[in-house]
């Protein structure tokens, strides 16, 4: 499972914002997914974590940088044989309501899926399959010819997940796929994702803002900041022993749900804002915010290193 | 202690055209003087109409209060005159509300609208409300609060908003903070300043306060007391404690088991509550939880359960303590 089944190089999106001004939204960023893995990436609102996830599905042209699904530089492909690919790789979105088309049925919205990858050879085939699908998420077949809006958040996520799944991909990028939904039902989105990548072997990468919920879904977790990766580790040791300072900030804002680790527990309280991406600080991107920056971070920007095996982290004083 | 607020038998409803939505069911719970209670569910369950109706901000129609009373300090708020309530909102009770993008009035000066209650509530002079709004500011921590005081909300961002919503909220010292989600809009690191401003505020106010929050984390970090609320009834309060260490409702127990802890792993699977919350056009007849609740009896289907009073503190509303009495079989309170 060592070797890189996505591969992700110097990765950048940059938008044009008017007046000569570019915002960097992602900023250079490389990693690699192994097959079967689930690849974490956390981070605040406006760090470039959705707009990273949607540049890897080319849902946005990247400014440069490669992509490459097992081997193949993604961002390379043609229209048409993007469309070959995007069998291979697909997506789950944040807002169950806004991601479902309102005037298409169930039926329709997942063998749409099918149709454009023609793999539905009749009708009556069609439905038999999208029927088993939404059995495998665990709703009806009879479900099958509803509209969204008889739906709720967690039943329209599930069926978000099927149309991702009637592809038959490899690789599926979830773009906040719990954040829309109530606690009680998080947990049922959780295993159901688990469940099915033991079952399919899928390989995730789980976009995300709840620290605790990254940690349990995820294999290694990749921390991101003004559109960099900070930190990138295996989960456990990332929030075992965090190295950067906005990975350890981030850890000890997160609220337990335990009030004897509340009361016992130290809190590092960040002051100030997230700085513009249009506008962002000299050297490290953290160092406004930083509780040990020195002179040095504004001049110098830290390098991308191991700081122990397999942990890796852009601090000058990691 | 004295007790500041006290809500009893409270039933809120909404016409709609689908018909009657039941929002909250018989609600009784007080707050003491100095306190932070935390109204805890999930949504729908009642709990952010409970606090509107508190303040009496519920439009009506198509909201319609159906019975019951909230009394502020000894005094009853339900069949205040508007001009009279119009001097307890913002004055004795202040609110933080959810949305900092959306709850400040865009064409007013983040000044001027913490001077507003000043010189209305307190009588204060422009000037002397002025100086006043500065040193709020100051307190709950916005830099340059002498040149941010005339700038508008676009100019600030989300964590400023809210801050500066905690300080129109704190304005005139009120007895009385009822915060619905302050920090559900914000980013962690946001959060975590957020929370500490507002415990700080309470440890040098005294001010007594009603978090409403879905977020547990937050509720362990910020409050002395829980009330949790499902299908527009409390099913179960208790001190903090109690309702994390021995939470004794199938809700509550089934709410703290589905958050992972941050030692779970993964092949230990999270224990989702199957099913989702009731319709409340029709609520349940019965207990409210009971078509999701892995312990319902027949009895739960016909009957809402009154309250078992477990300690002084922790009650709830389940038949599985019920059956502890004795006539009723039935095993599984322990479970």
């Amino acid at each position: 499972m060592s070797e890189a089944f996505v591969e992700i190089q110097g990765l950048r999106k940059y938008f044009n914002v008017g007046k000569n001004r570019v915002l960097k939204a992602v900023n250079d960023i490389s990693f690699t997914i192994a097959k079967g893995e689930t690849l974490g990436l956390v981070g605040e609102s406006g760090c470039g974590k959705s707009t990273a996830g949607r540049t890897i599905t080319r849902l946005y042209e990247p400014t440069s940088g490669r992509v490459s699904l097992s081997g193949v530089d993604v961002t390379k492909l043609s229209k048409s044989q993007l469309k070959a690919y995007r069998r291979r790789m697909q997506m789950i979105f944040q807002d169950p309501y806004a991601s479902l088309n309102p005037r298409m049925t169930i039926l329709d919205i997942i063998g749409e899926a099918l149709d454009i990858h023609g793999l539905a050879p009749s009708r009556a085939h069609r439905k038999r399959r999208v029927e088993e699908l939404l059995e495998l998420v665990g709703l009806n077949a009879e479900h099958a010819s509803r509209y969204p809006h008889e739906f709720s958040g967690g039943q329209r996520q599930r069926i978000g997940i099927t149309r991702a799944l009637a592809v038959e991909p490899e690789f599926i990028v979830c773009d906040e796929p719990i954040s829309a939904l109530d606690v009680s039902i998080q947990a049922q989105i959780i295993n159901l994702l688990i469940d099915l990548q033991k079952r399919m072997g899928f390989t995730y990468l789980f976009i995300a803002h709840d620290l605790s919920m990254v940690k349990y879904m995820s294999d290694r977790v990749a921390v991101m900041y003004l559109g960099k990766i900070v930190e990138l580790a295996r989960s456990e040791d990332l929030y075992d022993r965090p190295h950067h300072p906005y990975t350890k900030a981030l850890l000890s804002a997160i609220p337990v749900p335990d009030p004897d680790l509340e009361e016992r527990k130290e809190r590092i309280v960040l002051s100030g804002d997230l700085p513009s991406p249009v506008n962002p600080p000299s050297g490290c991107p953290f160092r406004t915010r930083c509780p040990i920056a020195t002179g040095r971070c504004a001049e110098e920007e830290p390098a991308f290193r191991e700081v122990r095996p397999g942990q890796w982290a852009s601090c000058h004083y990691a | 202690m004295r007790t500041m607020l006290e809500v009893n038998d409270l039933s809120v409803s909404f016409d709609v055209y689908g018909g009657e939505v039941q929002a909250v069911r018989g609600v009784s719970f007080s707050v003491k003087e100095g306190e932070a209670v935390a109204i805890v569910g999930e949504s729908g369950s009642g709990k952010s109409v409970t606090a509107q109706t508190i303040m009496r901000l519920i439009s009506t129609p198509p909201g319609r209060i159906k019975q019951g009373s909230v009394r502020f300090d000894g005094q009853e708020l339900l069949s205040l005159p508007e001009k009279e309530m119009q001097r307890v909102r913002g004055n004795q009770i202040g609110m933080i509300f959810q949305d900092p993008m959306t709850s400040l009035n865009p064409t007013m000066t983040i000044g001027m609208q913490i001077m507003e209650g000043l010189m209305k509530h307190q009588k204060m002079s422009r000037s002397d409300a002025k100086k006043r709004a500065i040193e709020l500011l100051t307190m709950v921590g916005i830099p340059n609060p002498e040149s941010r005081i005339s700038q508008y909300p676009h100019h600030f961002s989300g964590g400023m908003r809210q801050r500066a919503m905690i300080a129109i909220a704190l304005s005139c010292n009120p007895a009385l903070l009822i915060a619905d989600e302050p920090t559900t809009a914000l980013d962690v690191t946001i959060q975590a300043q957020i929370l500490r401003l507002m415990k700080n505020l309470q440890k040098q106010t005294g001010t007594s306060i009603i978090l409403i929050t879905h977020d547990l984390g937050i509720v362990a970090d910020m409050c002395d007391r829980v009330i949790v609320m499902y299908a527009g009834q409390i099913i179960e309060t208790g001190t903090k404690r109690e309702i994390f260490r021995n939470p004794q409702h199938p809700y509550t127990k089934g709410l703290l088991k589905s958050l992972p802890r941050l030692d779970q792993s993964k092949n230990e699977p999270l224990v989702p509550i199957h099913g989702t919350p009731p319709d409340l056009i029709q609520p349940p007849q019965g207990c409210g939880f009971c078509s999701r609740c892995d312990y319902a009896m027949r009895i739960c289907q016909t009957e809402v359960p009154e309250f078992t009073r477990l300690s002084d503190t922790q009650q709830v509303r389940c038949w599985l303590q019920q059956s502890q009495g004795g006539i009723r079989g039935g095993k599984g309170a322990s479970a």
